[in-house]
């Protein structure tokens, strides 16, 4: 499934794209290919210039600098009403004068249709929202969610090349933000139209995404997939920006072209294989490297293991139910580091204080360049 | 409510609007001197009224500048407030200060400043002239009104129509205007009412033709037309009350429908 997208052909194609609100540089030279048929997020801490990538893309925010393609044409001088995308606004922008079927058929007054083939088209991208029926009512009068719908029908009904959304999640509850995420994935899919999503959520870009693009004060940190920005961030700022991730200093004592050892505070010695190698590293260069929590796995007495073993002691702990997040202090380690475990039968939570051998291997460190 | 403070509000009150409420009192009375005891009921004052060819030109001068003026100082007050809250621009601050200061500038400094400059140009004084001044000083409170309306208005709105595909104009025509109209009612109605009732500008730049409050004012000298004058100015007071009453629903009216909380508004 992934291959078939890899091959796809690019949809978008930013150049080095540049920003400037007076003094202020909101985009720094931007260059990414978006692909036919991709749900592709831009993520980003609050700033960092997403709603202006998206608005340059849509056509309200010129560029300062660079090319922006949209399906191989150049987008220089083209007006947002002429260009193959929709928007979901942020706000959602229903026009409260205006019913429900209004709203969504809004798009469609151009377009030539007769009276009865809209409202047909229209009751087919409600139902298509599972707004089936709700083209009578009022716009003013939707809960936050029917809004979030019928937004969506509405830019949907024009059948864009692309669809741009801006947070369209973020003003909805926990309970309906998680629904909606599963909605919009499988809408996405069965309408095959490039989604660009921006949120400053990085679960909801891990869990919705083909790929993603981390960005951070204007520019493009990492674009890649889910599990890649996950397993193998390029960068600290982006590792600790995804998921959680401890970070150890480490001294290398063999850095070449096949291989690189370090040697990471409280874990010990480890070779670093050739499918991880980031270029940077010189013999006797400290910098520190990376770990996920779920890597490693606290030994209970009497436990074995063929995996590298550290030792340390738990100093805090939170238990979330399913899961157990524990502080170990390595021996040698100024700073405890988190570990996750499964609460599974037969492993009960530790307690502060337990003497722990951590288990750990080599594959999990992360490098960065 | 302590005491003190009902009683205050209660002479408030009628400090206020007990000189109205004689209005219609004497309008009905059927007696030439404006005094009491009253002497009985009489529709004679308001029968004389349809009677007097001159008071007739100044009825229809007033409605025409009263028009003209509401909808000049609408169309600008529009204008303003879209810009204002809109757009940044330099200076922006300043700007809108000056365009709101006739709000509190004595009217008779705005009307001697006025005719000094009319006089200097060379133009002569008539309907147009005060067409201006009354612009001048009902645009300040039309752009208080629809700078509320658009205030309340979600950028993204336009944002979206040109998005499905409207140009900029149409986006503001289909979108924007239905949502700021109660807005823009509202703008016309007390713009209509201050020019109608407005007198200070009136007399100094009108010309052969006087509006009705200057026309009222000509007719003070003959004590044997007060009860017609009180007949009229009952009529008038109805009418304001009337046009405000109808701004004020339109404006609250137009408020709930976006959704919007009430805010701004002089009622
Ligand atoms: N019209 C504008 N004029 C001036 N500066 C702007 C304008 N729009 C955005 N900016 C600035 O550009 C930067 C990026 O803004 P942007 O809205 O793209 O951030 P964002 O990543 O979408 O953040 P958020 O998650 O808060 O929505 C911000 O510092 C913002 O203040
Ligand atoms: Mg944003």
């Amino acid at each position: 499934m992934k291959d078939t997208r890899t091959e796809a052909r690019p949809i978008i194609t930013l150049e080095a794209v540049e920003k400037y609100y007076g003094d202020y540089h909101a985009l720094r030279g931007i260059s990414a290919e978006i692909r036919q048929g991709e749900f592709f997020s831009l993520l980003g801490p609050s700033g960092c210039g997403k709603t202006t990538l998206l608005r340059t893309i849509a056509g309200f925010e010129d560029l300062s600098a660079g090319r922006l393609f949209i399906d191989g044409q150049d987008m220089a001088g083209v007006p947002a009403n002429r260009r193959p995308t929709n928007m979901v606004f942020q706000s959602y922008a229903i026009f409260p004068h205006l019913s429900v079927a209004e709203n969504v058929g809004f798009g469609l007054r151009r377009s030539g249709l007769s009276r009865a083939e809209r409202a047909a088209k229209v009751e087919q991208a409600l139902a298509m929202v599972g707004l089936a029926g709700f083209g009578g009512r009022a716009a003013h009068a939707l809960s936050g969610g029917q809004r979030q719908r019928v937004a969506l029908a509405r830019a949907l009904i024009l059948e864009p090349t692309v669809l741009l959304l801006d947070e369209p999640l973020s003003a909805l509850d926990k309970k309906m933000r998680d629904q909606m995420q599963g909605e919009l994935r499988r809408l996405q899919r069965q309408v095959g139209i490039t989604f660009i999503l921006v949120t400053h959520d990085q679960e909801e870009a891990l869990i919705m995404s083909d790929r993603i693009a981390v960005m951070f004060e204007g520019q493009i940190a990492q674009l890649d997939t889910p599990q890649m920005l996950y397993r193998r961030p390029v960068s600290r700022k982006v590792g600790e920006f995804i998921g959680v991730m401890n970070f150890l200093p480490a001294r290398a004592t063999v850095a070449d072209e096949t291989h690189i050892e370090v040697e990471a505070a409280g874990l010990g010695r480890a070779v670093i294989g050739p499918d991880q190698l980031p270029g940077g590293w010189h013999p006797g260069q400290t910098q520190s490297v990376g770990i996920r929590p779920e890597t490693m796995s606290i030994l209970y007495p009497g436990e074995t293991t063929d995996r590298r073993v550290a030792t340390g002691v738990v100093e805090d702990l939170s238990y979330y139910g399913d899961m157990t997040y524990y502080e170990v202090r390595l021996d040698g380690v100024e700073r405890p580091m988190t570990i996750s475990m499964k609460n599974l039968v037969g492993r009960p939570v530790l307690e502060r204080g337990t003497e722990a051998r951590v288990a750990w291997d080599a594959r999990s460190l992360v490098l960065f360049a | 409510m302590k005491r003190p403070l009902r009683v205050y509000a209660i002479l408030y009150l009628g400090f206020l609007y007990a000189p109205i409420a004689l209005l219609p009192v004497f309008a009905f009375n059927d007696g030439t001197v404006i005094a009491f005891p009253l002497r009985g009921f009489t529709w004679d004052w308001f029968r004389q009224l349809a009677e007097i060819p001159a008071l007739h030109a100044a009825v229809l001068n007033s409605l025409k500048i009263a028009v003209i003026s509401a909808i000049l100082a609408t169309c600008l007050g529009v204008l303003a407030a879209r810009a204002a809250t809109r757009f940044a621009f330099p200076g922006k601050k300043g700007i809108m200060g000056l365009i709101m200061l006739p709000l509190v500038l004595p009217e008779i400094i705005v009307a001697v400043s006025l005719l000094v400059v009319l006089l200097q140009l060379g133009l002569s004084l008539g309907a147009w002239t005060v067409i201006m001044g009354h612009v001048l000083i009902a645009t300040p409170f039309a752009i208080a009104i629809l700078n509320s309306a658009f205030q309340g208005l979600d950028r993204s709105l336009e944002e979206a129509a040109v998005d499905l595909g409207e140009t900029k104009w149409s986006s503001f025509r289909l979108v924007t205007l239905p949502l700021v109209m109660p807005g823009i009612i509202s703008s016309l109605l007390i713009a209509f009412t201050i020019s109608l009732d407005e007198f200070i500008i009136a007399f100094f730049l009108t010309g052969t033709e006087p509006t009705l409050p200057v026309y009222l004012w000509g007719q003070m000298r003959f004590p044997q037309r007060l009860p017609v004058i009180m007949a009229l100015g009952t009529i008038l007071v109805l009418a304001s009350v009337l046009l405000l009453a109808i701004a004020e629903y339109a404006r609250r009216r137009g408020a709930a429908r976006t959704g919007q909380k009430d805010a701004g508004g002089f009622l």
